[in-house]
């Protein structure tokens, strides 16, 4: 079994968002990084777990990004994968990301590809599907569980108001989210085990951009709270009904 | 030349979210000045020419019994095949569970540039310039999209459906279409519960409430005006409450026209998920709680002297 799980680095949840460069750039400076949470929690964290039900799984990292995301794939290292391919390449457009990773997929002959439903930055929850159709296998998105049985995946999918459960025959790629795994922290071996695992960076195949992001806005601030005495909250019952019209 | 929307199905009947992307697709198609045409894939109990209220001219209908179940890949081929016949320079899909199942292939598929999780129209004055949410929800980014054909993911919520008069002409679309390769087993459904992701009300509770025993208060105030339920995630990992209810940076993103938070200090990772909701209210005890910052109505005030008398004015206001 050959999983490969998809890596992209996000500021850290605590980031001050701001843009600079006439708010055409994130204002990086100062901005810590960490691992796409959905990317480590879920899709990594159950790769591991199926490579510990079967140990003869290899699990390969891949990260399309600049050396900068190194630390961040390092630490996806520590935490259980065997090895990892960084392509040097960095852009906002998720196509051309999943052209990069589609051509290292294609190389990798991988039974399983798993990525995070989305990244926290650009929630744009797209490299999975993109890389389904380049790959031609079938796609499963946001995922909530997701079992081996030889090569057939179970998997668990929301839906409005419920989930849905499919199975299908691997190759198969996979978005997954909450539900799917629970998040770890690496241990001392893995950290260690991490610096001298591969980490192998190639140059990115050519791929053209269908999207270009040309601003960035902050929402406009709110008005401020309107607070109501906590000995009358018909007050507020009334306020969403007549001023907010809410029901 | 036309837009074409995706119109979106559950068991058969069009979701809350694909008649909002029916009238964005109409009304992008009359500022470039093409037709809104829609088509729905599997079987459907719906009448369908009633999209013509919301300003499609043509329904594109791809009937077959390997498309009664949502896949992903056959679903994304088949509305490729319909986007090219009726030569659609724009599609417009739900970014629901679905549409985001099924718009990134599409793209990969048309070499179509995607917007995921747009929130306005296009703007055409100088390229095609959309507006989506980034950050989660603590942004926005304008992106100019550089394909001939554009594919337009739209926030559910954000776009309010306009219906009006008229008829869509609806057209049986012959597809051709490979058995899925994904093989639907089960679909689970909580019953009588109304979805997060389509609410327009929504009761959430944090850590401040104690533990799952009190949420009857949330649950009553919800049923009495039709709400959804949420939670912060501090709950879900306590299994207070199931993880679907699960909102902020790390689970659900959602944008009612009403937050209403209980006991929840207001994390910047929970208002990630609920701050592009339209009305946000606040019940802490804490006014220090970050929420307050966010809110636009608050009391600070025990939930559990406050809540009761919330629920009898709302019992009050509905005669109940
Ligand atoms: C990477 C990362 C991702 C995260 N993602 C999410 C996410 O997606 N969603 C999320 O919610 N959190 C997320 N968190 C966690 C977040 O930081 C907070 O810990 C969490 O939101 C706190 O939940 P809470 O407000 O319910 O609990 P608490 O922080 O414990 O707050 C409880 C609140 O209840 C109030 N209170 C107590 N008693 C009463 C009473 N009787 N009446 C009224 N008010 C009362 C208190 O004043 C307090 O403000 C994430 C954290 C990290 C690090």
């Amino acid at each position: 079994m050959k999983i490969l799980v998809c890596i992209s680095k996000t500021p850290d949840t605590t980031a001050k968002i701001a843009f600079v460069d006439n708010n055409t750039k994130f204002a990086a400076d100062g901005v810590q990084w960490i691992i796409n949470p959905y990317d480590e929690w879920y899709a990594l964290v159950r790769a591991i777990e199926l490579k510990e039900k079967d140990p003869a799984t290899v699990i390969h990292l891949v990260n399309v990004g600049g050396a900068d995301t190194e630390p961040i794939i390092r630490k996806a290292l520590a935490l259980g994968g065997d090895e990892a391919i960084r392509v040097n390449f960095d852009s906002q457009d998720s196509f051309s990301i999943a052209s990069q990773i589609a051509a290292i997929a294609k190389d990798g002959a991988y039974d399983l590809i798993l990525t995070g439903k989305e990244t926290l930055d650009f929630n744009g929850a797209s490299i999975g599907g993109m890389l389904a159709e380049l790959l031609d296998i079938p796609f499963i998105s946001l995922a909530t569980k997701l079992d081996l049985n030889g090569t057939i995946a179970t998997v668990s999918r929301e839906i409005e108001g419920g989930e849905e459960v499919a199975e299908a025959a691997l190759p198969l790629v996979v978005s997954c989210q909450k539900g799917m795994a629970e998040q770890r922290i690496p241990n001392m071996k893995g950290i260690m085990g991490a610096r001298t695992k591969p980490l192998k960076v190639v140059e990115p195949v050519a791929a053209d951009p269908l999207t270009a992001i040309v601003g960035f806005e902050l929402p406009p601030a709110k008005a401020g709270v309107k607070l109501v005495s906590a000995d009358q909250p018909e007050e507020l019952v009334r306020l969403l009904h007549e001023e907010a019209k809410l029901f | 030349m036309s837009v074409l929307i995706y119109i979106d199905q559950a068991e058969g009947q069009i979701k809350k979210s694909s008649f909002e992307a029916a009238s964005y697709g109409a009304r992008l198609a009359e500022q470039t000045s093409t037709q809104a045409e829609a088509v729905v894939v599997g079987n459907s109990s719906a009448d369908l020419s009633m999209l013509g209220k919301y300003g499609i001219k043509k329904v594109h209908h791809v009937n077959n019994e390997m498309l009664n179940h949502f896949d992903a890949q056959t679903y994304t081929r088949v509305i490729g095949q319909v986007t090219e016949a009726c030569q659609a320079t724009v599609v417009v899909l739900s970014n629901n569970v679905n549409g985001k199942a099924i718009a990134p292939g599409l793209s990969a598929r048309l070499k179509a540039g995607l917007v995921a999780g747009a929130v306005s129209l296009p703007d055409t004055s100088n390229g095609f310039v959309v507006k989506k949410g980034v950050f989660s929800g603590k942004a926005f980014a304008n992106v100019n999209v550089l394909s001939p054909i554009k594919i337009i993911g739209l926030t559910p919520n954000a776009f309010s459906p306009v219906a009006g008069e008229g008829t869509a002409e609806v057209v049986a679309f012959n597809a051709s279409i490979d058995a899925p390769r994904v093989k639907h087993l089960a679909t689970n459904k909580v019953q009588g519960q109304i979805p997060l992701s389509e609410a327009e009300l929504v009761i959430s509770g944090g850590r401040g409430l104690k533990g799952s025993e009190n949420w009857g208060m949330i649950e009553e105030l919800a049923g009495l005006i039709g709400a959804a339920t949420a939670c912060s995630r501090a709950v879900a990992d306590a299994h207070w409450r199931p993880h679907h209810e699960h909102v902020g940076q790390t689970g659900g993103s959602i944008a009612p026209n009403l937050y209403f938070a209980v006991g929840i200090s207001g994390a910047i990772q929970h208002l990630a998920g609920v701050n592009r909701s339209k009305v946000i209210v606040v019940i802490n005890k804490d006014p220090e709680a970050p929420f307050f910052k966010a809110a636009d109505y608050g009391i600070v005030g025990d939930a559990f002297e406050v809540m009761p008398k919330v629920i009898d004015a709302v019992k009050k206001l509905k005669g109940a």
